[in-house]
């Protein structure tokens, strides 16, 4: 028997693996395909590099004030600047500490519900739903336990976005929820009532909302009710958001198969019980997606409020760039606006998916 | 032995009124209705007392005082004599023409991204990821802001205009155009292509029939798009080019005549195209994905080529899908351009909401005016989708 000799495996040709192969078959597959990935190197050449050039390379980091600018490229000097400005707006310097905390607390407590079975998870989710406001509401205000009060005209920047933000989402889920079993109900007076409270909201823009909470709230309300500004703003957000909350919730609830409803009613449930314990518990879980996904739309949303003069994070940039001890940085304050609401976004829609990819169980191939 | 239960003396069960369905329900009904009508009735005794403290008559009578004011743009005639009602015609026409033209170039462009994320390429699909990721979480209205005072405002002036010939000049004023006039004549264009576009209609027809009865197959969109711009380029040859176009002339500090685009106007339409166009891409995308793979397979097996696979078979299916939230996307742009407010642009909110509103001081008639508009359009648009819905959904056994 002749003896056979193992030769060394040869490696499989070029065209099948490596980065050549990798090359042909993603970006010059046919033709037209070649001309499409000439046309995206041209892009990429003719709008990134400038822009990192721009917005890196040339620019001026260090400094505090303009002559550190050399306006040759981005000028962030001015945005470090000012930076205390962006995320306190007018609070007063010495209690900065206190919307600190804020962050701090809201920072721990968002942490656990982004990692898998992080201890007390629950218990933290539930604080960040009914403590959290409390203790921010407190420190914010001041007023009691011997802390300065501080009126909420002084609030703004990053702080006003958050807190309009944070406030919008506790009171419009509990509304929205409420909305929502409203629409479905059996009652046909309250189905009516409801549905045209979520149509009607729906379906006019948030600015006039806005408008008619800060024109039209002061006419509706006997004389000496007057709240501040931002209050009004708030409940021009709230039955906004509220009525959008409804609707994805009613998308739950009608997602939830008939057989759930008949097997709470015969064991003897009644329409509370058997909403709380069976049915919403379900359906909310199915759209929390839907709830994350509402939220970032409010999140972007809050900016609106600046057409009534109130100073979010983009309504103190945009009185910031017009000072005229610098030079014309408005490209740059925008950018970092752009990029520190874009860091919030992006974040809550990734992790939207990957909840949703979580809850998804089953049908995927 | 078949016996009824009750009449052997068990007792039909009647819940005490306390418990019984129907009145309990009907009690919570009538509080709801109660408290609801109490609630009106104290916001409207309470404006009307409010407003007669501020001295404030009610009524729809401001409307045709005179507005004194003027606005940026308007596309039908109008200076400071002209009533407070045509002010609201005005912010209506130029909502809706910024709406317009934003739903064509969202659309576009939306489609036209939608598909390059689903691309083989690599770096077009990447490219087209990283447009979506970045408009769709930036909030619009710092893009509005954005495009306004950093871009278009840091435009050279009128004297250093950024120019394409001696038509077309983009400077801090927005953009002059030639500015066409049409002569008498044009009618006999118009009326050409009015007649091209029923033959292309009637040729339609004639050619699915005569392929529903013999199989041969006319080259229909070729022989429309000819007929469609063949005729009418005929006539306006035949009739004299009845079209002249007057240039934008530079004098000493700004532009004379031709046509001028108001920066707001762009600003508003550019970061309404782009923002909305992120979303329609991810509505195509998730559309297309949508078809299942078995039936482009199918579609194979039976012979079509790739191109009527595409036409015939994906399409329309995608189309069922991407059409419900493609129609609430143009509500949305419909609302969104309401934000014109922050740059200035004059569209209803920003010229009836606002500066009627501060001069006339009517806020309840005015912001129930503004809010009708809106929720007429949301209306029709509902009511356009689920007659569409209806009409393209599958008929199953």
């Amino acid at each position: 028997m002749a003896d056979i000799k193992n030769s060394a495996d040869l490696s499989p040709p070029s065209e099948i693996i490596g980065p050549l192969a990798w090359l042909r078959s993603n970006l010059f597959a046919s033709p037209l395909n070649s001309i499409l990935t000439l046309i995206g190197l041209y892009i990429v050449y003719a709008l990134f590099i400038p822009v990192i050039d721009w917005a890196f390379v040339s620019a001026d980091w260090l400094g505090n004030n303009k002559d550190a600018c050399s306006l040759k490229g981005a000028c962030w000097v001015f945005v470090i600047q000012r930076l205390d400005f962006f995320i306190y707006g007018f609070y007063p310097d010495a209690e900065y500490w206190r919307v600190n905390i804020i962050f701090v607390l809201l920072a721990l407590l968002i942490m656990p519900q982004m990692v898998e079975k992080a201890p007390y998870k629950r218990f933290s989710g539930w604080f960040f739903l009914t403590g959290f406001p409390i203790i921010a509401g407190v420190l914010l205000l001041g007023g009691i336990l011997g802390l300065e009060p501080v009126s909420t005209d002084k609030w703004g920047g990053l702080l006003l976005t958050l807190v309009i933000s944070f406030v919008g989402i506790i009171a419009a889920l509990p509304l929205g929820v409420l909305l929502a079993l409203g629409r479905r109900s059996e009652m046909p007076a309250i189905r009516v009532i409801c549905t045209a409270f979520i149509e009607l909201w729906r379906g006019v823009p948030l600015i006039s909302v806005l408008f008619m909470a800060s024109v039209m709230l002061p006419l509706f309300l006997p004389d000496g009710a007057n709240f501040n500004k931002l209050l009004r703003a708030l409940i021009g957000i709230v039955m906004f958001q509220s009525a959008y909350m409804a609707e994805v919730i009613r998308g739950g609830l009608q997602a939830i198969p008939k057989g759930q409803y008949e097997a709470a009613a015969s064991l003897g449930l009644g329409y509370w019980k058997s909403m709380g314990l069976i049915i919403l518990p379900q359906a909310l879980k199915l759209v929390i997606p839907g709830i994350v996904n509402t939220f970032i739309a409010l999140f972007k949303d809050t900016t609106l409020v600046l057409t009534i003069g109130l100073f979010d994070l983009l309504q103190t940039v945009n009185s910031a760039i017009v000072d005229p001890n610098w030079p014309q940085v408005s490209t740059e304050g925008f950018v970092f606006a752009g990029f520190v609401f874009w860091i919030f976004c992006f974040s809550m829609s990734r992790y939207s998916i990957a909840l949703e990819r979580k809850l998804d169980t089953g049908h995927k191939r | 032995m078949s016996e009824d239960f009750t009449s052997r003396g068990v007792p039909a069960s009647k819940p005490p009124p306390w418990n019984d369905p129907f009145i309990r329900s009907m009690f919570f009904q009538v509080i709801a209705v109660l408290l609801l009508g109490y609630c009106f009735y104290s916001i409207f005794d309470n404006t009307l007392t409010n407003m007669e403290k501020r001295g404030i008559t009610t009524g729809f009578a401001f409307l045709s005082e005179e507005a004194g004011f003027g606005i940026l743009m308007s596309l039908i005639e109008y200076d400071e004599t002209y009533s407070y009602g045509r002010t609201f015609f005005v912010g209506l026409l130029n909502t809706a023409v910024v709406a317009a033209c934003g739903i064509i170039l969202a659309t576009v462009i939306g489609f036209i991204i939608g598909i390059a994320r689903l691309s083989n390429n690599w770096l077009i699909a990447k490219l087209a990821t990283i447009y979506i990721e970045i408009f769709r979480n930036i909030p619009l209205l710092l893009q509005i802001i954005f495009w306004q005072i950093a871009v278009l405002q840091t435009l050279p002036g009128p004297r250093q205009s950024l120019r394409i010939g001696d038509a077309f000049f983009l400077n801090n004023r927005g953009v002059f155009l030639p500015d066409p006039n049409f002569g008498k004549e044009f009618i006999f264009v118009i009326s050409a292509f009015l007649i091209s576009l029923i033959g292309a209609y009637i040729f339609k027809i004639w050619a699915k029939r005569t392929q529903e009865k013999t199989g041969r197959q006319y080259p229909v969109v070729y022989v429309s798009l000819g007929l469609m711009i063949g005729l009418p380029t005929i006539i306006f040859f035949l009739v004299g080019m009845p079209l002249t176009w007057e240039y934008a002339k530079l004098e000493r500090f700004s532009f004379s005549g031709g046509a001028n685009i108001i920066p707001e106007f762009i600003s508003l339409l550019w970061a309404l195209t782009m923002y909305t166009a992120a979303f329609i891409a991810e509505i195509v995308r998730s559309g297309i994905l949508a078809v299942d793979h078995g039936q482009t397979e199918a579609a194979r097996s039976l012979g079509l080529r790739n191109s009527l696979t595409l036409r015939l078979v994906v399409i329309p299916q995608a189309l069922r899908v991407i059409i419900p939230p493609l129609t609430s996307q143009y509500l949305n742009l419909t609302k969104n351009s309401s934000l014109a407010t922050a740059i200035g642009y004059p569209d209803l909110v920003s010229v009836f909401m606002g500066t009627t509103l501060n001069q006339t001081g009517q806020a309840v008639e005015i912001v129930a005016m503004t809010m009708a508009v809106y929720l007429t359009f949301s209306l029709f648009i509902s009511m356009f989708m689920n007659w569409y819905n209806k009409r393209v959904s599958l008929v199953e056994r």
